[in-house]
This record gives C-alpha cells, structure tokens and sequence, in this order.
C-alpha cells in the first residue's frame, strides 16, 4: 500500500464525482456508489449536475459520504472519476480538485484536459475501455466504478449488492454484466485512498431525495388532493406523489397551467380535502393572485416551491434561494401568511408536514421553499423526524341557526363548514366580507377581518420548531432552507479550530418569531446572515422586521454554484469582522 | 307524510343583488333557482362557483354552498372541488369576459376534461363590472367604449363552436328573456352527465342598452335538435347567427372523475425508503 496517496480517515468524509457525456451512465454510477456506501453504514448526499441539453447531455454525480451526517458538499473533491473528457470543463467550477485530489481516467479517453492538469492532482489511470470492450455490452462505467470503489474503501460485496439494486429494472443479463465490469475495475489496482473505517450495517437509514421527501411530508401532512402543472425542478414531487396518492384514496390532476393548479387546489381544499401543488418560480409568479384568493377566503392550500435560477426563465436546472422576496411580499394587498424552508432533505419531511397542518389549523396558505439542490439530492440519512403535533382544521360537523362562517373568536379561527352539511351553507369570497361571508366594502369589516386574518397567525404558539439552533459562542451565522446544511458544516469545522459558533437556521421564515430571534442573537458581537441570492433577501427582511443589529453581515452568493463552506469560514475570519 | 316540492324561492338566499334593474342576470338567477327547484336538489349537495364580474356574483344569491374567486379562474375552482368531492352538484356561473377572455384557457380545457359539472356564461357582449369594454363576443365595430374608441376591429369569439372543438358533450343556448325555455335548459343541463355549458344572452340594461332589442332577434332553433352528430353541430353552430336558442348538441361521453379506492396505509409508502 502506498502511504504517500493516501489520506487520513478524516470526519469530513470522502467526495467523489464522476462525469461523463450523454449515455456514459455517470449519474447511475453515481447512485451506485451512494447505495453502497449506505450498505457500509455511511451517511451521504449526492447531488447532480447536467449540462443544458434536455436528454443526452454531458452530467456529473457529485457524492459525499461519511460516518456522520452529510450536511453538504466539501470545498474540494477527493476523487474525480472521468469516464471521458467531453465537455469536462462546464464542470470545472463545480468541481474544485487540489493537490490532494486524485483523478481516475481512462488513457483511451485522450490527452488529459490542461485545465485538470493545472491543479496539481495525481492521476490514476485505468483502462475502462478496454476492460469493458472485453465484456458482450460491457459498460465502462462499470469499469470505473469498480476502480472508484477501491479508491474509497468500499467493500466489493457492498458495491456488488448496490448494482443489484439500482439495476435490477434492467434485466440479469444487464446485471451480470455490470459485476463483471465492477470486478475487473475493482480487481486493477488495489491502493485505497482513504481509510475511512466502514461503521458496518445500521439500522434505520433512509435513502431518498429531498422532492421525494417534501412529498411523503405533504401526504403525512394530510394531503390527498394535487393539482399541479410541470416544472422542473418540481415534477419529481409530483411524479412521485400521483401514483401514491391514487393509492390512498386521493388523487392528482395535470392542470392546464399554474392559474387552474392553484385554482384547482383553492376548490378542492373548500371542499374539505387538505390540498397542495408543487412548482418553481416562474409558476409561483403565476400563482400569485390565486393565493390571495385562498388567503382571504380563508381556504387552506400548501405551495411547495423549489427554488431554481431567476428571474424569468432563468436557470432552470440550478439552485438559488432567490424567491424569498415573492414569498414573503408578492401578494397584493395586506396579506400574512405562512413560509417555511426546509433545512435539509431529512427535515423536508417535518417542515413540509408541519407546512400543511399549518395551513390547514390556521385556514391560511403555507408557502414552503426548498430548491433545486435540496430537491434533486440523494441522501442517506437516519430516519427523518415529523411532527408530533396533529394540527387539523376545525369543522363545523353541525352548525347552530347563526352559522357565521369568518365568526370573531378567541385564536381568531373560525371552523368552516364543509358543502353537504346542511345548515352551514354560505358562499367563500375573495371579496372583503363580514363574519358572515357577505361581500363588504365597510371600513369597519375590512379592519375586523384584516386583524383577524393577522392576529390568527400573530397569536399561535409556533414553539420551538421556528429555527434550528446550535452552539455557542459570540459569532452567529443566521441562515435559512438548505443553506443551513453549509453553515452546519461551518460551524463544525470552527469547533474543530476550537472556535464556538452559533447557527441559527430559520425554518419559519413569517410571521417571523422576531422576539425569539432577537434572544438568540443576545451577546453576539459578529452576526453574518448567509444565503444563496444575489440581493440579501434574508438579510434585508431581517433589517426590515427590526431583527438585525447594524453591524450585522450580509454573505449574499447566487446560484448556481453552491455555497462552499470556505467561502463563509473566510467572511468570518478576524480580519474581515468589524 | 308527503315532503312539500321545493319552490325557486326556497334556493334564494337573503343576499340582495347588487345588479341594475332590469339586468339580463336578474332572469338567469330565477331560472337556475327554479330548475334547482325542479329537480329537487338538496340545495347544500350543490355548490355554485364564479369568477369575477357582475354575472360573478350570483353564487352569494343562491342558498347553497358557493364560492366566489378571482377573475376567469371558476372552472378551475370548480374542477378542482368536483374533483375532490364527486358527491356534490357543481354548477359554475360568469360573464363572457371571465369565461372566454381571461379564463379562455380554462374553458377549452374544462371541455376536454368532461367532468360532470354545468357552466352557465351570463353573455351579455361587454364586461359589465369595469363599465362597458369589448369583451371577445362583442362586434367587432361596437364603439361605445373609450378604450376602443373605433370598436375592436377584432371578430367575434364563437363560445358554442369552440365548446364543440374542444371536445364539450352538451351545448346549449338561452336567452334571459325567455325564463321558461331557459329554465328547460338548464334542468337538462344539470342532469347532463359530463360537461355541460349553457350560453346565455342576458342582457346588459346600462352599458349595452341596444340589447333590448335582442327581443325581435332571438329566435329557437329551426333544425330537429340536439344531435348528437358533431358534423352536423358544426355546420348548425356556423351557420348560426348567435341568437338562436336551444339545446344544440348532446352526446355521453366519458367522464373524467377521478375515484381511488384506498388500497395502501401511508406507512407502507415509507418503506420504499429504507435501506
Ligand atoms: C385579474 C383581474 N383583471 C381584471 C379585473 C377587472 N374585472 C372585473 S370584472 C371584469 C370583466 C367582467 O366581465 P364579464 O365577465 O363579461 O361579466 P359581466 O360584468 O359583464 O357580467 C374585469 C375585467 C379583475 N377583477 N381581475
Ligand atoms: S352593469 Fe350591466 S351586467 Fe352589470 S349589473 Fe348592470 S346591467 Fe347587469
Ligand atoms: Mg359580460
């Protein structure tokens, strides 16, 4: 063994890519490897990359591993695996290699881009093409991922299982084939390059993407009605939603477009059934009035918007926390109402959960933000956490001779009747109304139902499920939705440095728990607010609620390139703290 | 003990409308009441879905369970709550401008999906509630209003044809100057299974006073209708001159309702997960 390439077992993990052009099979090698570093009790992420062609384009699967939960990707990779050169260099930024990387590539592939070069790498090469040529339809990302499995330490047993699961839809032959190119890659070259222990087999592990996650979080929520048009990077909610739904009684409509998706839910959710749909900012941006329907109709509805490139068009297939600004203040008129962010893929299924049954007990509109990196990501994680509250909406079941459906109460609730109950009849308005439904433009109505509809969600007791916090110290990195995974990863690094740090990752971003806020940030002499958009969206709506001290920091980046651990650790140095 | 027939008044809510005297709307409310009252719907089995205009606001008039949205989005709503609760009697109510103008899309579609509801549109050729503009069936040389001071030089949209094109399974034209045909229609209307649309020409008294003599001009139609011919109904609805009246075309077709029966605890779902 050859100690000089190898690293030492670090708790950051291991990081691996692999990239490929169309057809090469890097994202399903991608899968492989994490599957089989589930079997080895590791915990991971990966995350995908596709150049701009709609199918067939060059792609890249970005995967993390560790003993510990993976919040993020590193600063660096520790292995690039190569299955050729095409069009390398659209990843080059996504992919940062150093010196102590190592590069897997085939000779057969061509000269060694300049570009790869320059970074000082070692390069190992093995022949895919040839060993894969050897085989009837041998595959040489087969080939390389067997190589790539000896670089990180996995067992061949656990990588061989991992091709049986992830292709096992492709027939025995496609099979067979594949552990045979596994094992000629596997069998090459035999020095590891890391020595991360194997924690062995664990129990309660989970393997699933953040998309999937936020729709399992709708359907434990209650959901069982969807309406939704397709966007990428939503579909994958949807797609997986529609065929589960059927199967517990529910059901999901393809809409003509996001007005009738939004519309859609609006009604069915009016009808009693708990309703949600899925989209991405250029259908948010067409949702928009619709909600306000919801809102004042007091019609409880979830939108899950997964955060993509804007504005306009964009960048459809890349992250960015950009929409915090139409979710909290698109909406005409006075209009609170709920935004959460998931933090995580494992906390996509409590906060999406915790989205609806919001919505539902506060008769309102939830808005719950993830984005392309949270949603389009694998991870394998412990078994996610949901709530343990059962919020539901309150039913008239037998309304009284004076049923006023917007009534005045104590929490500002009012229960709804549902269409077939008799004597609760009254017609839901977008119009300003009285208590009872009736359309009104009297100064006195329109001030009673404003306060109602904010006090409803001023008064509840959100508890602590607000925000994640962690750590101590004088410095606080304030975050929200999937960035918390970076900052988490930040904060651990400064521990290691023996630095404290407090991380305050936002989950309910309005009404905005401003008091609770402001304790968190009490004897805190450097605060840095951390986002992935180009404006400052947090940070600006944190001045603006009056929650930020002045000399607090903005660490504002857009997508798509995503937030390296590095680049914060650096906004925080002495040096740049005032 | 015999249960007394249910009379229109009986459907009226205690909401006054907000209508001008002698708006065409006026009609159409009484002749939905009564044909509800002809068939005896149990008036909290049916809910009653608008948009936004002056025809828009008849759900509150009604005594039932209505919903009152935004702007050329009803069918949406409505398509969305029949969805989610077949049970109930789904009755969409708007102007030409919510249905054919802004919720232009929603009408091709809610005629292809074919889900068993009734769509009345309130034509009356202007948008009502905005004071008086071209709407997509007003005449393309209709000057009276300030924002197309030389008419629209646009021609008119043809509900009925594009209902047929899109795939609607029932057609129908009435008038509100004539309540009991009208009524007549709107019963077979409801009891259509699947999509059915019923085009209205209710007048409007104050911005398009020149309706009043729609009374000479609305006629029945001669042919031996409905048919359930779409050739015929094509040549019928082209040759037409937009005021005749009567139900144009009627055919089953399948309708679209989605019905799961439960199979699958939510925790089975989760299972897909673990590793
Ligand atoms: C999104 C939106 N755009 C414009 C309006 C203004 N508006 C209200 S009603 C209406 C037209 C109504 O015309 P129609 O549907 O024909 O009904 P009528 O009043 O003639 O019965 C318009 C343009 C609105 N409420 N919402
Ligand atoms: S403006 Fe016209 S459509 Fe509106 S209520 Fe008056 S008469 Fe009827
Ligand atoms: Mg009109």
């Amino acid at each position: 063994m050859n100690n000089d390439s190898q690293a030492s077992a670090s708790d950051d993990g291991f990081s691996v890519a692999i990239t490929g052009s169309g057809g090469s099979g890097a994202v399903t090698a991608g899968r492989i490897l994490l599957e089989a570093a589930a079997q080895c009790g590791f915990q991971g992420l990966m995350t995908r990359s596709a150049g701009p062609q709609i199918r067939g384009g060059e792609s890249a699967a970005m995967i993390r591993f560790s003993p510990d939960p993976v919040a993020c990707m590193g600063d660096e990779y520790d292995l690039l695996v190569a299955l050729d050169w095409l069009n390398i260099e659209r990843f080059a930024d996504e992919i940062p290699l150093s010196a102590k990387s190592l590069i897997l590539c085939d000779p057969a592939a061509g000269e060694i881009p300049a570009l790869l070069r320059s970074n000082g790498a070692e390069i190992r090469e093995v022949p895919f093409k040839v060993f894969a040529s050897g085989l009837p339809e041998g595959r040489l990302n087969m080939v390389a991922l067997g190589a790539a499995a000896v670089v990180c330490g996995l067992e061949l047993s656990a990588m061989e299982a991992s091709v049986r699961q992830v292709l096992q839809g492709k027939g025995e032959q496609v099979v067979e084939t594949a552990l045979r190119a596994l094992g000629l890659g596997y069998n090459h070259d035999h020095r590891p390059r890391i020595t991360i222990p194997s924690p062995g087999r664990q129990d309660n592990r989970w393997s699933i993407t953040g998309n999937q996650a936020c729709g399992l979080g709708a359907l434990l929520g209650g959901v069982r009605f969807v309406a939704a048009y397709p966007i990428t990077p939503a579909s994958e909610i949807l797609e997986w939603l529609a065929p589960r739904l059927e199967k517990l009684g529910g059901s999901l409509l393809q809409a003509e477009d996001e007005l009738a998706s939004i519309n859609m839910i609006i009604g069915a959710s009016f009808g009693g059934v708990p309703s949600l749909t899925a989209t991405s900012g250029p259908g948010l941006s067409l949702m928009v009035e619709g909600l306000g329907l919801a809102l004042v109709s007091e019609t409880p509805v979830t939108v899950i918007n997964v955060m993509r490139g804007g504005p306009s068009t964009g960048i459809p297939t890349k992250s960015e926390q950009s929409d915090l600004n139409i979710a909290l203040y698109g909406l005409h008129g006075d209009a609170p109402h709920l935004v959460l962010a998931p933090l995580s893929i494992r906390d996509a299924v409590f906060t999406t959960q915790w989205a609806v049954q919001l919505a539902e007990h506060l008769q309102t509109i939830s808005l719950v933000l993830s984005d392309q990196s949270l949603g389009q990501s694998q991870a394998i994680i412990e078994a996610p956490p949901r709530c343990k509250q059962s919020l539901q909406r309150a039913v008239e079941r037998s309304p009284g001779g004076d049923y006023r459906r917007y009534q005045l109460t104590q929490d500002n609730i009012s229960a709804m009747t549902l269409p077939g109950t008799p004597g609760g009849m009254y017609t839901a308005d977008g119009l300003e109304h009285n208590t009872r439904g009736t359309p009104s433009s009297m100064a006195a109505d329109h001030r009673e139902q404003l306060n109602k509809r904010l006090r409803k969600l001023e008064k509840y007791d959100f508890g602590d499920d607000w925000a994640e916090i962690e750590g101590e110290g004088e410095q606080c990195i304030i975050t929200w939705g999937s960035s918390a995974g970076v900052v988490k990863e930040v904060a651990r690094r400064l521990r290691q440095q023996g630095e404290e740090a407090r991380v305050i990752a936002l989950r309910l971003l309005a009404p905005l728990r401003r008091q609770r806020l402001r304790q968190a940030l009490e004897g805190m002499r450097k605060i840095l607010v951390v986002e992935q958009n180009h404006g400052g969206q947090l940070f600006h709506y944190l001045h603006a609620q009056g929650a930020l001290p002045p000399s607090a920091q903005s660490l504002a980046q857009p997508g798509p390139l995503p937030l390296r651990p590095g680049r914060i650790l650096r906004a925080l140095e002495p040096e740049n703290r005032r | 003990m015999a249960v007394p027939a249910p009379k229109a008044k009986n459907y009226k809510s205690d909401i006054k409308p907000v209508w001008c005297p002698g708006c065409g709307h006026f009609a159409v409310l009484a002749a939905l009441t009564k044909a509800m009252a002809h068939l005896g719907l149990i008036k909290e089995n049916v809910a009653v879905v608008s948009g936004i205009g002056c025809s828009s606001r008849l759900p509150a008039y009604i005594d039932s369970y209505g919903f009152h949205g935004i702007h050329g989005r009803a069918l949406a709503a409505a398509s969305g709550l029949k969805a989610a609760r077949p049970d109930l009697t789904v009755i969409v109510a708007g102007g030409d401008g919510d249905g054919f103008s802004i919720g232009g899309n929603h009408f091709l579609h809610a005629c292809r999906r074919n889900m068993d509801m009734t769509y009345i549109v309130m034509d009356n050729e202007v948008y009502g509630m905005t004071k008086g503009q071209a709407s997509p069936t007003t005449r393309p040389t209709w000057s009276d209003s300030k924002m197309t001071p030389h008419g629209t030089g646009i021609p008119r949209f043809n509900p009925a044809a594009i209902a047929l094109a899109a795939g609607a399974g029932f057609i129908a034209r009435g008038y509100a100057g004539e309540p009991s045909e009208l009524t007549r229609l709107l019963v077979e209307a409801i009891q259509h299974p699947g999509f059915a649309f019923v085009q209205v020409l209710s007048g409007c008294v104050t911005f398009r006073p020149d309706q009043r003599g729609w009374k000479e001009l609305v006629h029945p139609f001669i042919d031996d209708l409905p048919t359930e011919d779409r050739t015929k109904a094509a040549q019928i609805i082209q040759a037409d001159d937009g005021k005749a009246t009567g139900v144009i075309y009627a055919v089953r077709f399948p309708v679209w309702q989605p019905e799961n029966p439960k199979e699958v605890e939510l925790s089975d779902l989760e299972e897909e997960f673990h590793r």
